[in-house]
This record gives C-alpha cells, structure tokens and sequence, in this order.
C-alpha cells in the first residue's frame, strides 16, 4: 500500500443554490519520496480534493459515502475521513500532513512574529522543548536559504519579501517533519526568477527528507519541472493521469491536449494559440456524461453527453477517462 | 524611420513622495527612472518586468493617470497631438477618447449593479459621443459583437459571466469610444490558460479590425512573445532592454533578459535550465543600488557596474539595451 490513497472521493457543498458537486469519483495514490502534481483551471477542485485530506473543508461540506482517504503511518493506517474530533485530526493536520498555501501573506499571523508561530506548531505537534523548537526554527529557516535566520525569527510576516515569505512557510511546514506536504499553488504570486528559485528549493528537499508532496497548480510548466506523475483535472474529475513526461509529451485525453495547445510556448513563437472552445460551465450546470464534452473538440454525438467515459489504461501507467481513447483501442 | 511615433516619450521620470516632512521635501521613490521609448502607430508593444519593476505606473503615466515629475511625453496620430506634461483640462479630455486602459481583473473592474449595456455604454455618455439613446444603442451592439458577445449578454449583469466573458464585457467597453491607443494592464493574468489563448486571439483579432496601437504590460513572457511585436523589459523603474520581439528572445542583450527566460519553467521536463537561475531578490525601490541597478543580482558585476551608470544605447536596429558589457554577453553565449 503506499503512503497515501484516496479512494472514489465525492465532495459536495451544501449551498443556498443547492447541492454543488465539486469532486467526483477522484482516486490517486502517492508514494513517499514522490511529487504529485495536480492540475486543472479554477474550479476544476484541486484545491478541494487537496484540503479533503486534512478535513479542512467548510462545515457544509459533504463526502459521499464510498469515498476513502488513507494515510499509512508508523503507528498503522489512519482513515482521514472517519476522524471527526479536533484532537484526533491533530495526527494528519499539521502532524503528518502540513500544507503550504498560495499566498504567504495571508497564511501567516500579521501580528505574531515569524519565530512564535514556528515554535507553536512544534510544541503542539512535537515533544520539543521551547529552547529546542526555537533552535530548531533557526535551523530550517537557515535550510531554506534565508539570510540572517537568527533575525528573521524574530521579524514579522511584513517585514519579509514575497519570496522570503514563501521560504518561511516551507520552513515552518516541514519543522514538524510530515510525511506528505500539500503545496497549493506555492509559487504563483511570485515572481518568475523567484518562483524558479523556490522551485529548485522544493526539489533538494524532496531529496532530502523523503517526503512526499502533492504539488496543485494550473501551469504546466512548473508541473513538468518539479512532478514525477501528473493528474489533470477538470469539473471535478481526474480527466488523464500519468508519469509526466508520458502526460506532456503524448497527452490523450481532449482536455490535456487542449490545454497544452491553447499555451504559448517560447520555441514556437509561430504557431497560432489555439484556445479550448467555450467557457468552463458553472459548478451549477455541471454537465451531464463526460464533463468536458461540451468543449471538447472530439466530441461523439450522443455518447459523450448520455454517458461517463470510463478510465482506459494507455501503458505505462499512463490513463485516461475519454471514449475517444476506447474507439482507438477497439480500432486498434 | 521617417514615421512619426504613437507615443514618443523622451527621459521620463515619475516620483511618488515617501512620507511627508515637516520641512524640507520628503525623500522621493522613483517608480519611473529616465525612460525613454518609442511606440508607432499599429504597434503591439510588450513591457515586460517583475512586480515593482514600474510597469504599472509607466503605462498610468503615458494615460496621465499619475503627475509627471519630468522628461517629456508627446502623443500625435497624425490628426491631433498633445504634449501630456503641458496638457489642458480640455485637452485631456479629448485624450482620454483617444487612449483607453484595460484593467487586470475582469472580476473588480465591472460594477456589479448595472447591466452589460450600460457598463459598455457609460463611456459613451459620459464622454457624450453619442447624440440618442437608438445610436448608443447601436454604438453598443456592434462593439459588442466584435467582441463576441451576443445580445442576450447585454441585458444581464457581470455575475452571470465567467472570467473570459468578463474580460471580453471589459474589453468592448474599453473600445466603446474608438480609441487609438490602449493600455492593457495585466489583462489575462487573471484568466485561465484556456481561456488566456482566446483573449489574447481576440485583442489580436481587434487590432488587425480597428488599428489600434497597444502597450502590452504583463509579467509573462510567453505570452508577451506570442503576441507583442516589439518588447522592452523594466528592471527597478528603467529599460533594460527593448528589441522588436524575436530579436529579443533569440538573442538578448541584457544579462536580466537572459535571466528571465532562463526562469520560465520549460514544459519539457528533461529541460531544466539550471544555467542562469538569479540570486536573490529585486531590491527595494525605495532604496536602489548605485550604479546599474542590476549588479546586485548580476553574475557579470564588475566594480564599473556598481559606480558607473549604464547608458541606453542602440546596439542594431531598434534593438537597444542599458549594460556595460553587452558586446561580451553576446560573445560569451
């Protein structure tokens, strides 16, 4: 079994327009020492699917019965979606998963310096003295590349530049030692040339403690610097999965490729941008059948819209969940 | 080149106050340092740069939406020119017909109280272009559908709009008064990839219709290679580079330059550019290094990049660049 599974999960939020599905049917497994990437638009519910596995979720958040998420610990296997008090969720929230958010800004308290939310989360999750936490927070702001770590823990989420915030909150995310870090979105609000150091950072560490990460984004090119295996999403579904140079280099599924045509690429300034027809429905409409059918240019009448395309193995380790992809294999 | 430029600006410098003082001036930040640029008429023009770098407020200067402090400004489309440091009150409100911005977030931009209609018509009557409500109307419903909206869209309000349809609302309004020249701040940063491709096709699509002349801002260089003709690059509120577009890419004079394509993360993951990853961050504004503002992050710095301020020079044609060392660069690549 690997690290972390999940398994046929269904979410849906209670609203005052009705029920809103926003994942459906998402199943993934990640490994220790492995990055999984995750992406998909605004909307698509990888930021849903991600915040499922510490139960992070609003209250009016509804997991569908069959859905599963395991985490393999030490001390055996935690099933995430069945612990409901505070206190035992205190095993994945913080303790074996931490997560690191898109903007550092809002994630850390304004009014609490650096160092005092580090050596909090360490005395909550670990048995370190407060003399050790701090020592300890030193250490891995000083892992993480910040200059004069002995001042910056004592220094003020605004006292940092957007980068330096970002190191801040990878320091603080993996002090406690987790098995899986989420990392959602961590480098778009920044700047490329940082971004791209961010990312370099992220990468030794991996190397470093073994861990494992779930790695949301919408660009596919941070997807194929920093992943190992890519899941693209869409509506809610896992639309292609695979290792990433399979998913990138010979993509399936309509959506994949439509995405990879509609970005500008640097090495082919000549080539016309092509976008994905039409606008991504609202979660209110969700489509009937394969979600993406009524953008997607290989579209079959009366299939695609009538019914869910089931997921179809390509080879190495590589699937997809489309008709299209069924008729090439009967063809074949 | 004997065509007159669009917008000819000439060592322009914009200052916002730190603070106020007691007596004396307050020290000033220089958003905007000794810019000087050229942009010609049907031009799709690309400023490129990191946040702080002064996009924003060049492209807000050129509008006069931030005072001047100096340096020179002049718009002439062959018809009319103004001298925006000089301007009239009257004078900027015939500019304002003339040159338009389109705003970052289809989202904040849109009022959410009044219908499409009436957000696409608002410049229209305030600025009084049209003389009936009939021609506002038509005024309207063909912006509109060059922006391919239909005109069911026109009686319903922004929420019911996704963020590409949004854009595209704040699109036709910004071309609602038949500008010349439009600044478009940022306009698909916050749209998503699919969506991206077809509002850059349609800004495209809108030149080639109505000829217009467009500054490009934007922090994304893939997307600015695709679609601008001609890039300049901002590091610290100065040029560091400016060449028509593939000249840029294909052979950039700037170690900055160099720097920021070499960031973009490359969708081939056996490509990892490891070769120039910059160190360290952009320095604050507020107090920039002597010098070329770059040293700092530099690996080519030499003790002359620290004292001596690098000149803006044409290297080729249209292709200029402010380094010390560019001549070298290109040998050493």
């Amino acid at each position: 079994m690997s690290l972390l599974s999940v398994e046929n999960l269904h979410l849906q939020f209670d609203t005052d327009e009705g029920r809103i599905t926003a994942v459906e049917d998402v199943s993934f497994e990640l490994n220790e020492g492995e990055v999984l990437g995750l992406v998909g638009e605004s909307g698509s519910g990888k930021s849903v699917t991600a915040k499922s596995l510490m139960q992070l979720n609003p209250s009016n958040a509804v997991y569908g019965p069959e859905s599963g998420i395991h985490l393999e610990l030490d001390s055996g296997i935690v099933e995430v979606l069945s612990l409901k008090k505070s206190q035992e969720l205190e095993i994945v929230r913080g303790g074996a998963i931490s997560m690191i958010f898109q903007e550092p800004m809002a994630s850390f308290a304004p009014a609490i310096t650096i160092g005092n939310q580090m050596v909090e989360q360490l005395l909550i999750h670990t048995s370190l003295s407060k003399k050790e936490a701090a020592e300890l927070s030193v250490e891995m702001l000083e892992r993480v590349g910040i200059n004069e770590p002995a001042k910056r823990f004592f220094q003020y989420a605004f006292e940092l530049s957007g980068g330096m915030r970002q190191r801040a909150m990878i320091a603080m995310a993996l002090s406690t030692r987790p098995k899986v870090l989420i990392a959602d979105e961590p480098t778009t609000a920044l700047d490329v040339t940082i971004q791209a150091q961010v990312l370099e950072l992220m990468k030794d560490l991996v190397k470093e403690f073994g861990m494992a990460i779930l790695f949301i984004t919408h660009d596919l090119g941070v997807i194929a610097q920093v992943a190992d295996r890519v899941s693209v999403m869409y509506l809610g579904k896992i639309v292609e999965s695979g290792p990433v140079r399979e998913v990138l280099h010979s993509p399936v599924h309509p959506y994949t490729k439509g995405l990879l045509n509609a970005l500008p690429k640097l090495d082919a300034l000549d080539e016309p941008l092509t976008p994905v027809p039409g606008d991504i429905p609202s979660p209110l409409e969700r489509p009937p059948g394969c979600v993406f059918h009524t953008r997607c240019p290989e579209v079959i009448a009366d299939r695609c819209n009538a019914s869910i395309p089931a997921r179809a193995d390509v080879g190495h380790g590589h699937a997809a969940s489309c008709f299209a992809i069924k008729d090439m294999e009967e063809a074949a | 080149m004997t065509e007159t430029p669009l917008v000819h600006i000439d060592n322009l410098n914009v200052e916002f106050p730190l603070g106020r003082k007691l007596l004396g001036k307050p020290p000033m930040l220089k958003a905007v340092n000794g810019v000087s640029m050229d942009i010609m008429p049907g031009q799709f023009y690309g400023l490129v740069g990191e946040s702080g770098s002064g996009k924003t407020t060049l492209g807000r200067a050129i509008l006069k939406a931030v005072p001047i402090s100096s340096g020179k400004i002049l718009f002439d489309d062959g018809d009319v020119s103004y001298d925006l440091v000089t301007i009239s009150q009257t004078e900027l409100k015939n500019y304002r017909k003339l040159a338009q911005l389109i705003f970052q977030d289809p989202y904040a931009a849109l009022s959410p109280r009044m219908t499409v209609r009436d957000i696409i018509a608002e410049p229209l009557e305030v600025m009084e272009l049209t003389k009936s409500r009939d021609e506002t109307d038509e005024r309207v419903r063909e912006i509109a559908a060059k922006c391919r909206l239909n005109l069911e869209h026109l009686r319903r309000f922004p929420h019911a709009f996704s963020g590409g349809q949004r854009q595209r609302i704040s699109i036709a309004r910004t071309l609602v008064c038949n500008p010349d020249f439009v600044v478009a701040d940022e306009s698909v940063a916050a749209l998503d990839v699919s969506i991206q491709a077809d509002i850059l096709n349609l800004l495209k699509s809108l030149q080639n219709q109505l000829g217009l002349t467009f500054l490009f801002i934007s922090h994304d260089l893939s997307v600015v290679a695709h679609i601008c003709d001609h890039v300049a690059v901002m590091y610290l509120g100065t040029l560091v580079e400016s060449a028509p577009t593939r000249k840029l890419f294909a052979n950039p004079r700037h170690p900055y330059t160099k720097a920021l394509l070499s960031s973009i993360p490359s969708l081939d993951p056996d490509d990892s550019k490891k070769a120039q990853k910059l160190e360290g961050e952009i320095p604050s504004p507020s107090n920039p290094p002597s010098g070329c503002k770059f040293h700092t992050r530099c690996i080519f710095a030499e003790d002359r990049c620290r004292q001596e301020v690098p000149v803006w020079r044409e290297l080729s044609d249209k292709h200029s660049v402010a380094c010390h060392f560019s001549e070298k660069l290109s040998a050493a690549s």
